[in-house]
């Protein structure tokens, strides 16, 4: 009997793409009204993933559930029930905001008259009201994101997917679109999103899971990743180049967890981080700049990957 | 600022996924939205377009063409001769120009076609309803040649009313293929150019629109016969100036036909493979 709080459930689903392995071999599942991040760099095989629980993309091996249909045989009528904003905009830039979302809400069968009322509803939502009979080509990338947004939820979707929501925002837009986001989780809308930013999973994501390399690393709440996959306290130094390599192997007497030695600073994982940074005195180090912080998944991710989010 | 909440009603009035024609049918309605921004424009150059052939080829070259016997035409005069080939021409330029870039910018420049693909409709689905949309581009278009064409006296027959529905099966002979290329197509390089100037021009030219067949060199006239364009334009003529017989008109419906099935099935292919990777 499957769980009906159970929305999608992945087993050892894979991509392939001629001899490129996009996906390889990830389990996960989603439960209803949960937030759901996948947290990668680029090429990590998270869009592949979304195209696949997009039914828009066949998977190559594993099993693959959603909403208790196979995407294979019932892609149609799962889509139906999606939601899906894609990480390219997909709208009509000749037509007006409006029309958009009438050509898309007859997409999925529904009568003018509900397109037109769940059209006001929605477009105050994402805050467009007043350009509601504009055209799309000159709005800003964020109200563009908004409008998808929008045009995503007009069938009233059980899952809406969101494939790096905000890549390419600025960050007032960014915020925008997170609000907006919050407020859809908020009314119990299942989400599951993509994202390179770390900030933006730890602010939306109930539970994610980290991808590399078309694998998953590791999963958890992000809370529960920082638990287990870093320390309390993050002691960034930051030295002049000549003294960079030098001082990064004096450090090594500092007691810490981990240290990470990167281009441009040495982080140390400890418990304490103005405890480390009187130990790094004692050396007789001055670095240029100090920064002690709290652990986050971009500490997580570098602890599990050998790399930073944004190099890809 | 005050955000009204969204209300998440869960009603879901008709079905999200119907019949196959119905699903293409929302698809086309996509494209209807999209001209009624811009069906004057093409109102004036469906007009236009055949005014001027009629007039500067039909009457004035015509002039000339009759007084050197119009024997070799068939013994009809020049314009009787042109306006049905030019018929069939116009639906062969109308699919073209509704099928290539239409069809690349849905799938690589506003990337309409993967919005739609997100939604119950199938590729499939999405290629049925542009060819919907070009097939009634095609009857306006027909519809309007063939008034323009009464309106220069240039009709024989009262069987010219059925050349509106061969020359249609001539535009999709072209559309259904070209929609298949089209959309394969990851950039914009010169393919395109290459099928207007290598392909529909010397088409135009060359498939008895302008002169009979039989002008041609004899090695290059069975090219001429292969092509949809001389089966359209052969069958619209005979229609027109009341010569068609049974067996011939069905000989050029079965080649027209044929074409564009097979077109069918290489569009409802390529467009799987190009929106469901």
């Amino acid at each position: 009997m499957p769980d009906p709080e159970i929305l999608i459930r992945a087993q050892g689903l894979t991509k392939r793409f001629g001899q490129f392995t996009a996906v390889d071999g990830i389990d996960f599942e989603l439960r209803r009204g949960e937030a759901f991040g996948f947290l990668g760099p680029n090429g990590a095989g998270k869009s592949s993933t979304m195209r696949m629980i997009g039914c828009v993309s066949p998977p190559s091996g594993g099993e693959l559930t959603i909403l208790g249909l196979d995407p294979v045989t019932d892609g149609a009528a799962i889509r139906a029930r999606l939601g899906v904003v894609p990480q390219e905009d997909t709208l009509d830039v000749e037509l007006t905001v409006r029309e958009n979302l009438l050509v898309y809400g007859r997409y999925f069968g529904l009568a003018r008259a509900v397109i037109a009322e769940r059209s006001s509803r929605l477009l105050d939502f994402v805050q467009l009201s007043e350009r509601a009979d504009d055209h799309v080509e000159p709005l800003s990338g964020g109200m563009k994101r908004r409008l998808t947004i929008a045009r995503s939820l007009i069938n009233e979707p059980e899952i809406l997917i969101l494939d790096e929501p905000t890549t390419g925002l600025d960050p007032q837009a960014r915020h925008v679109v997170w609000d907006r986001l919050f407020r859809l989780k908020q009314q119990g809308v299942t989400l599951i999103l993509t994202t390179h930013y770390m900030d933006e999973a730890e602010q939306l994501c109930d539970r994610l899971v980290v991808m590399d390399g078309g694998k998953i690393a590791a999963e958890g709440s992000p809370r529960e990743l920082i638990d287990t996959y870093s320390s309390r306290e993050v002691l960034e130094l930051r030295f002049s180049t000549f003294e960079h390599d030098q001082a990064a192997e004096k450090l090594a007497a500092v007691p810490a967890e981990r240290a990470e030695v990167l281009a441009d600073r040495v982080l140390l994982y400890v418990s304490d981080g103005d405890a480390a940074m009187a130990s790094v005195r004692g050396l007789g180090l001055e670095p240029l700049t100090s920064l002690v912080r709290r652990s986050s998944l971009e500490d997580v991710f570098l602890r599990l990957t050998g790399r930073r989010l944004e190099d890809g | 600022m005050t955000v009204p909440a969204l209300r998440i009603s869960r009603s879901q009035p008709g079905p999200a996924v119907a019949g196959p024609w119905q699903m293409a049918v929302r698809a086309f309605q996509s494209w209807l939205v999209n001209y009624r921004r811009t069906w004057r424009g093409t109102i004036y150059s469906s007009v236009l377009m055949p005014v001027v052939y009629l007039g500067a080829m039909g009457l004035g070259l015509g002039t000339l063409v009759n007084q050197h016997g119009t024997a070799g035409l068939g013994g009809v005069s020049y314009l009787d001769f042109l306006a049905p080939g030019l018929m069939a021409a116009t639906a062969m330029q109308t699919a073209v120009g509704e099928s290539l870039y239409p069809v690349f910018s849905a799938v690589k420049w506003q990337r309409t076609y993967q919005a739609a693909a997100a939604t119950p409709l199938t590729p499939g689905d999405i290629f049925r309803g542009h060819l919907l949309f070009t097939t009634m581009r095609l009857a306006m278009n027909m519809v309007v040649f063939l008034a323009i064409m009464a309106a220069f006296g240039a009709v024989r027959s009262a069987w010219v009313v059925a050349a509106v529905p061969v020359a249609l099966l001539t535009g999709l002979a072209f559309a259904t293929p070209l929609d298949a290329f089209a959309v394969t197509r990851k950039n914009n390089d010169q393919s395109f150019n290459v099928i207007f100037r290598f392909g529909m021009i010397p088409l135009f030219l060359f498939s008895g629109t302008f002169f009979p067949v039989t002008q041609l060199p004899g090695w290059i006239r069975p090219v001429a016969y292969a092509t949809p364009l001389w089966h359209g334009v052969a069958l619209c003529r005979a229609l027109s100036l009341g010569s068609a017989d049974l067996v011939g008109s069905l000989g050029h419906i079965a080649y027209l036909s044929a074409i564009t099935i097979l077109g069918l099935i290489a569009g409802e292919r390529a467009y799987r493979r190009r929106l469901h990777v």
